[in-house]
């Protein structure tokens, strides 16, 4: 079986390097979270393990009884998005129930606000505005 | 002389026609009957004129800046009656389907220290608006899935029309289920141990808005109500006190 031709190994490792780099970047610049980029990093150093060690795609292929190496990529490919959807909805799920919270919270806040306001305009005119609550 | 509080949570969406008559009818009932009520309308982001003729009404109004849906805006007006220490919970859905002349039947098991949860049923003495035989259907199905679960026969286990005793209010404040919560705030309660009476009321047809759920809806309602129910189960099964305080 062929090894990897040394072009596409260079332009893996380019490639790679490169969403390093996007990705501390964002992170540098406070757009992304550093627990959300975990997976992003884990992903590019197994990029940059296989664009280096050139034999490694074949060996594990014929170790796990694969007849077509790159199928193996596509496998944890897939399995790596499939990874971080599932860690996205959960994302997701926690700011939903912070939002539900937060809701709340300002729901009884607004409340407050309109009873002081009240109260003020009362003590400062003496005139009873008409107060819906009992 | 009554000295329980009693709260009447109205969640409110898009109901102009009919929240005004709703909230009416039991600032009506008061007065009748000798007993101290305060009218809650939980306003869940109403995109219609809801909101103005709430402000109008002789009653307290939560505004929800973001729009939650039935569960998000009912959990609000639980929160309100557990930090005002309200004796008693009470849900009236605000498109008129319940009649608050019911209110005091709602209210008597709990008031008589006979229950922690009233639910009020159509289907006991199969009087009033029956809803439409699809969703009784649907309906019938829920109470299977509690018979199963908790070993208890709600004959209608979709009915938002509620009341909910001190100690039940401590349990919905630190959860209740958000979307579609009447099924599966079922299992929550009992597998809490919480009492759970029902008791027949004559429902109407809603007065105005629209059902939550539409016909195409109803599918995804089924596996929803389904599933949360079952991992509400298993959740609470293994520890019935994650939510809500059991000294209470």
């Amino acid at each position: 079986m062929e090894t990897l031709p040394i072009r596409i190994q260079i332009l893996s490792i380019a490639g790679a390097l490169v969403f390093m780099f996007v990705i501390a970047r964002l992170i540098i610049k406070g757009r992304l979270r550093e627990e959300y980029s975990i997976l992003w990093i884990i992903c590019t150093i197994i990029l940059i393990v296989f664009s280096i060690w050139r034999r490694g795609l074949e060996q594990i292929a014929l170790l796990l009884g694969v007849y077509y190496p790159p199928s193996l990529i596509f496998l944890a490919a897939i399995f790596a998005i499939t990874l971080f959807l599932v860690h996205l909805s959960i994302v997701n799920s926690r700011m939903q129930e912070s939002i539900k919270d937060l809701t709340h919270e300002l729901a009884f806040l607004r409340k407050e606000v309109e009873k002081l306001r009240q109260k003020e305009t009362v003590s400062a005119t003496g005139i009873e505005t008409p107060v819906n609550e009992k | 002389m009554p000295t329980e509080r009693i709260l009447v949570i109205v969640p409110c969406y898009n109901e102009q026609s009919a929240i005004a008559s709703v909230v009416n009818e039991i600032n009506r009932i008061r007065q009748l009957v000798d007993l101290q009520i305060d009218v809650l309308v939980v306003n869940d982001c109403s995109t219609d004129n809801s909101l103005q003729v709430i402000r109008e009404l002789a009653c307290i109004h939560l505004n929800l800046p973001v729009n939650l849906g039935i569960g998000g805006a009912m959990h609000a007006g639980y929160k309100y009656a557990f930090r005002n220490q309200y004796d008693i919970a009470v849900q009236i859905d605000g498109d008129g389907q319940h009649p608050a002349d019911e209110l005091v039947k709602i209210l008597e098991p709990i008031r008589a220290g006979r229950a922690d949860v009233v639910i009020g049923s159509r289907f006991l003495n199969n009087t009033g608006f029956q809803s439409t035989a699809l969703r009784r259907m649907g309906i019938n199905y829920f109470r299977w899935l509690n018979q199963l679960l908790v070993g208890q026969t709600i004959f209608d286990s979709t009915s938002g029309f509620r009341a909910f005793n001190r100690r039940t209010i401590a349990i919905v404040n630190d959860y209740y289920p958000d979307e579609y919560p009447e099924p599966e705030s079922i299992v929550q309660f009992g597998l809490h141990k919480l009492r759970i009476q029902e008791v027949p009321v004559m429902m109407r047809d809603r007065q105005g808005g629209v059902s939550s759920i539409t016909f195409t809806k109803s599918i995804y309602y089924m596996w929803k109500v389904t599933l949360s129910t079952l991992f509400a189960y298993i959740r609470l099964r293994n520890n019935p006190y994650r939510h809500g305080n059991p000294a209470y």
